[in-house]
């Protein structure tokens, strides 16, 4: 009978914690890639930095929680967050459709649409439609006839483009049958290899390139071509949430929303990306 | 819990990985091995300029990781204008190259290891013996030493092929889409690590397996005349 009592308050207690544990969150582990800049990058001394790293901080005072963020590789950051190595990821991820049905996404707190790069004084340079923003949602005849203006200049050519992001997705629908499209573990490499002649164009979003064209030794890269957004390119980057904690993305919401209100966004962007990121 | 038909999609598309791990592996191991005898024949060699420039290589190959020595050579290699300007670039603008060139000098120096224990296996006696028949350097080589040290090096060869076709899988960090490369991109659309995984580990068995069948079959061939089976004890008895 005694065994019986203390098993049941045993199970009460371990109930009661369990469900304390789910409540609250005091703290909270956030993942992020760390060479995506100006979302996020690391520093040589190993610290991060970036828009995303002075968002986080910003948003975990809003939800009164102490926040850990670490570095995770891109290409494991999702299955690492299903697995529960770490709570939400903040790393320049735009919520789209298929990664929506794995997990769950805050509001966007950012995003600045897909487009090209192309090495200076090369043929591509001055590619139609250069400057110009199509939306995939809104406007998708004019971004498909966008797509038909440069699909002949692009023949033959080599894409390079980070594996499983969004503007991966946009090649393999549009133009994986007029050029070839090569894929890479990140944003930086296939810069590499663009300086170095082996890829002739590059894809990925307008505040990754037109960051990385302004690094020092890669003067020779420039943004070619339309933009595009919307659409399968997904609402912008967002917090990546296990579908179950609804809690905590509601406090994401929530704190995204002050921080939109008050200008914090629009300053943080200014200083990162040199425009305005904040999402419409 | 494991869902038998996205396996069976990812063994479709991973198949397709297939052609390229094996002509990495093939067209490494067939140039490695040329590496490999070189070096250990240089190791071997009285010249002590050749001794230390095959050490040197053993050493630098052996100390590092693959996956460094492929970084070097892809993005190394692409940062000089001078690489970048010679008739080398129509190579090493390639990853497929790149990939193939890190394979080969990595299993030339492990494989000129095995080489070179196998040469050194090869018993003083029996080269005194030809040298005193009047047999050339070459002609020892070729009827004596390398029939012999080949016998010696092959099971530990043997080994050294599997770890460099398993080593292949290190190019799709280069954008090679080999096996691993492909359930990279498919694990990165669908978030399925295990099933994946599996389907790929499965195929690396099953060419290892064909593999080391193979090699054993070639080691039944070259050694049947250490075979004890019934018809060879009885010659041995009534030779004793």
């Amino acid at each position: 009978m005694k065994i019986l009592k203390f098993a049941a308050t045993l199970c009460m207690g371990l109930a009661l914690f369990g469900q304390a544990e789910a409540k609250e969150w005091k703290h909270i582990t956030i993942a992020t890639e760390g060479a995506f800049p100006p979302w996020n990058s690391t520093l040589p001394d190993g610290s991060l930095t970036g828009y995303e790293i002075d968002l986080y901080k910003d948003l975990c005072a809003r939800m009164n929680a102490e926040c850990t963020m670490i570095s995770h590789s891109w290409e494991g950051i999702i299955p690492g967050l299903l697995a529960g190595k770490f709570d939400a990821i903040i790393a320049g991820m735009s919520a789209t459709e298929k990664r929506e049905k794995v997990i769950s996404f805050s509001q966007s707190y950012g995003t600045t649409g897909q487009t090209f790069a192309v090495l200076r004084g090369g043929e591509l340079e001055d590619m139609p439609h250069s400057g110009e923003v199509f939306s995939l949602e809104t406007e998708l005849p004019g971004a498909e006839k966008a797509v038909a203006d440069i699909k002949d200049l692009l023949k033959g050519k080599v894409i390079g483009v980070q594996t499983a992001s969004i503007a991966s997705i946009f090649l393999d629908k549009y133009l994986a049958d007029t050029a070839t499209i090569r894929e890479y573990k990140s944003t930086e490499q296939h810069d590499l290899d663009l300086l170095a002649g082996r890829v002739d164009v590059i894809m990925a979003s307008m505040g990754y390139l037109s960051t990385a064209a302004a690094k020092e030794g890669n003067s020779d890269m420039v943004v070619s071509g339309p933009r595009f957004q919307r659409g399968f390119l997904g609402r912008g980057s967002s917090v990546g949430i296990r579908k179950e904690d609804t809690d905590l993305r509601d406090m994401f919401d929530k704190a995204i929303s002050e921080a939109k209100a008050d200008g914090t966004i629009k300053r943080l962007s200014d200083k990162w990306f040199g425009f305005d990121v904040t999402p419409k | 819990m494991i869902d038998f038909a996205f396996m069976y999609e990812a063994l479709i598309r991973l198949v397709g990985g297939v052609p390229l791990t094996l002509q990495l592996s093939l067209i490494a191991s067939a140039f490695g091995v040329i590496f490999a005898v070189t070096a250990a024949l240089m190791q071997l060699s009285d010249s002590r300029v050749l001794r230390a420039i095959a050490d040197a290589y053993v050493f630098v190959i052996r100390g590092t990781p693959l996956l460094v020595q492929i970084f070097l050579i892809y993005y190394g290699m692409g940062q000089f204008d001078f690489i970048r300007h010679s008739f080398l670039w129509a190579l090493l603008r390639e990853p497929y190259w790149c990939a193939i060139f890190a394979l080969m000098f990595n299993t030339g120096a492990y494989g000129s290891q095995i080489v070179r224990g196998g040469l050194l296996s090869v018993p003083k006696g029996q080269i005194e013996a030809a040298r005193s028949c009047g047999m050339p350097t070459v002609m020892i080589y070729r009827r004596i030493i390398l029939p012999l040290a080949i016998r010696q090096a092959l099971p530990a060869y043997g080994n050294e092929i599997i770890l460099l076709t398993k080593a292949t899988s290190l190019a799709s960090i280069i954008t090679m889409m080999e096996i691993t490369g492909v359930a990279a991109k498919m694990i990165a659309e669908t978030y399925r690590v295990v099933e994946v995984f599996l389907v790929a580990g499965g195929l690396y068995l099953l060419i290892n397996f064909v593999l080391s069948r193979g090699v054993a079959m070639l080691e039944r061939r070259l050694m049947r005349h250490t075979r004890t089976d019934s018809s060879t004890r009885s010659v041995q008895r009534r030779a004793a």
